[in-house]
């Protein structure tokens, strides 16, 4: 596997320009929200590329994008699929550049959550208007990174 | 019984104001906005579907699903039970003690469905059965003895081993039905026991991996040999039980992919490695979407051709868009 560089925690805290919330800015191609479980994290860490991970609280400042990007994330909530998209992340895409730069979803889930597995990625690929690129289950088998590895390269080229 | 009973050593007034763990906050609310109740299924939908099937498939669909009672009972007296001594938060015993009710819900909805479909005479022979089959026997009994051992994060391996891989062999056979257009509804309930199953097995895990955050390189090791040792030791009963189910239906092999399938989410939940490669865990597509109607891997962009992917509206987003 090639270099990891996930940023954990992203580096750059440049104060909004145009008072934008503030937040730390990143121009990483991928961009990933993982709670505590850390499945997701884990996931993007084997990609080997570089990323940068939402905070975990929805009270702390949402990161900011500076290129186009593909968004991992996993699914919340329950029966009806109500609270699907992880409250983090629509901080994250309520801020008008964050969604335009959106190029992408990735989708974590796992299938025995039935009607809901993967919602939240079908949620914000419709609301965004891109498309759905790819489903793992849990953390991802090594097949599924492989798959994602490729499909992200022959993506952005 | 000689054993002396492990409580959990102090108790204080549980404080939800004052939460060390939001993930016990999350699961608690997750298992309680799903809770339901057999009741609310209407298996008897099904009894028509279930007078087509032929003498041995009924009696199949029966024995299986003894089977899972007995996992689920097992589950609900013991296994949850045994966990709260082991919990760090107040709140995560609380969340074993919804997971311990839930899996008797589970266990008596199946004795919902006996009493819709089958005689008494037919309930009596398929519970007989469940006491006399020495593979289903003997998993009850591998994962009962890691829970009444002295090793709070074994137990949790059992368990999460018993929550995502022991109960497959058995929910295979409702999909299947369901893939079939029968007995549709005793497999929604199922799917309800599933998704169920599925928060257990992913909490109980976490919890394992936070335990396992604290332990020396030689104990996550002992650990790590611990949980490969244990799933091939089930793996191998759980092969000798899918023929003792299956084979008189010719199914066997294709359970045993969904066997592959769920063993790597199991140990996916413990934080391991997927092991069994993708070579043996090509789940019958009919299967997964039995399961989900989302598990088509030709809906992804980059695996299928991508032509199921509809052109949407770019919208201006606001909180409340996002509320449904």
């Amino acid at each position: 596997m090639t270099t990891i560089a996930v940023e954990d925690r992203p580096t750059s805290t440049h104060p909004a320009e145009a008072g934008e919330a503030e937040g730390p800015v990143t121009d990483a191609s991928l961009i990933y929200f993982s709670s505590v479980s850390d499945n997701t994290h884990r996931f993007v860490e084997k990609l080997g590329v570089r990323a940068a991970r939402m905070p975990l609280l929805t009270r702390e400042p949402t990161l900011r994008a500076l290129k186009p990007y593909v968004l991992v994330l996993p699914t919340y909530g329950g029966i009806t699929g109500k609270g699907a998209v992880p409250r983090q992340v629509v901080k994250f895409l309520n801020n008008k550049q964050n969604r335009s730069l959106l190029r992408g979803v990735i989708g974590a889930g796992n299938t025995n959550f039935g009607e809901t597995y993967c919602l939240a990625a079908d949620i914000v690929a419709a609301k965004c208007d891109v498309p759905v690129l790819y489903r793992f289950e849990v953390m991802g088998t090594s097949e599924d990174v492989d798959r994602v590895t490729k499909g992200l390269e022959e993506f952005w080229t | 019984m000689s054993e002396k009973l492990k409580l959990v050593d102090q108790v204080q007034a549980i404080n939800w104001n004052r939460i060390q763990d939001d993930k016990d906050v999350e699961v608690w609310n997750r298992l309680v906005n799903n809770f339901w109740l057999p009741e609310k299924v209407p298996l008897s939908n099904d009894v028509q579907s279930w007078a087509t099937l032929t003498p041995e498939e009924q009696q199949l669909t029966m024995r299986v699903f003894t089977g899972l009672t007995l996992l689920d009972t097992v589950q609900a007296t013991v296994g949850a039970v045994s966990l709260i001594p082991d919990a760090v938060t107040p709140h995560e015993e609380a969340v074993l003690t919804n997971i311990a009710f839930m899996e008797s819900v589970h266990a008596k909805s199946y004795s919902s469905i006996f009493s819709t479909l089958a005689s008494t005479k037919e309930i009596d022979e398929a519970f007989r059965w469940s006491t006399e089959n020495v593979n289903l026997q003997k998993k009850a009994h591998i994962v009962t003895d890691y829970y009444r051992g002295d090793d709070p994060l074994k137990r949790k391996v059992a368990s999460t081993l018993l929550e995502s891989f022991l109960f497959y062999s058995g929910f295979y056979l409702p999909m299947y039905w369901s893939s079939r257009a029968k007995l549709t509804n005793t497999a929604d309930l199922v799917r309800l026991i599933i998704r169920d199953e599925a928060v257990h097995g992913y909490y109980i895990g976490y919890k394992f991996q936070r335990g396992l955050e604290s332990a020396t390189p030689e104990r996550r090791q002992e650990i790590k040999d611990y949980t490969f040792e244990l799933l091939f030791e089930l793996y191998e009963n759980e092969v000798q039980y899918t023929h003792d189910l299956y084979d008189s239906v010719g199914l066997a092999e294709d359970v045993k992919k969904f066997l592959h399938y769920n063993a790597n989410k199991a140990l996916m939940n413990l934080g391991y490695e997927a092991m069994f490669p993708s070579s043996v865990t090509d789940v019958n597509p009919a299967i997964l979407s039995a399961l989900s109607p989302n598990a088509d891997e030709n809906h992804d962009f980059f695996s299928g051709s991508g032509s199921s992917y509809v052109i949407g509206k770019a919208v201006n987003t606001e909180d409340e868009d996002w509320d449904f």
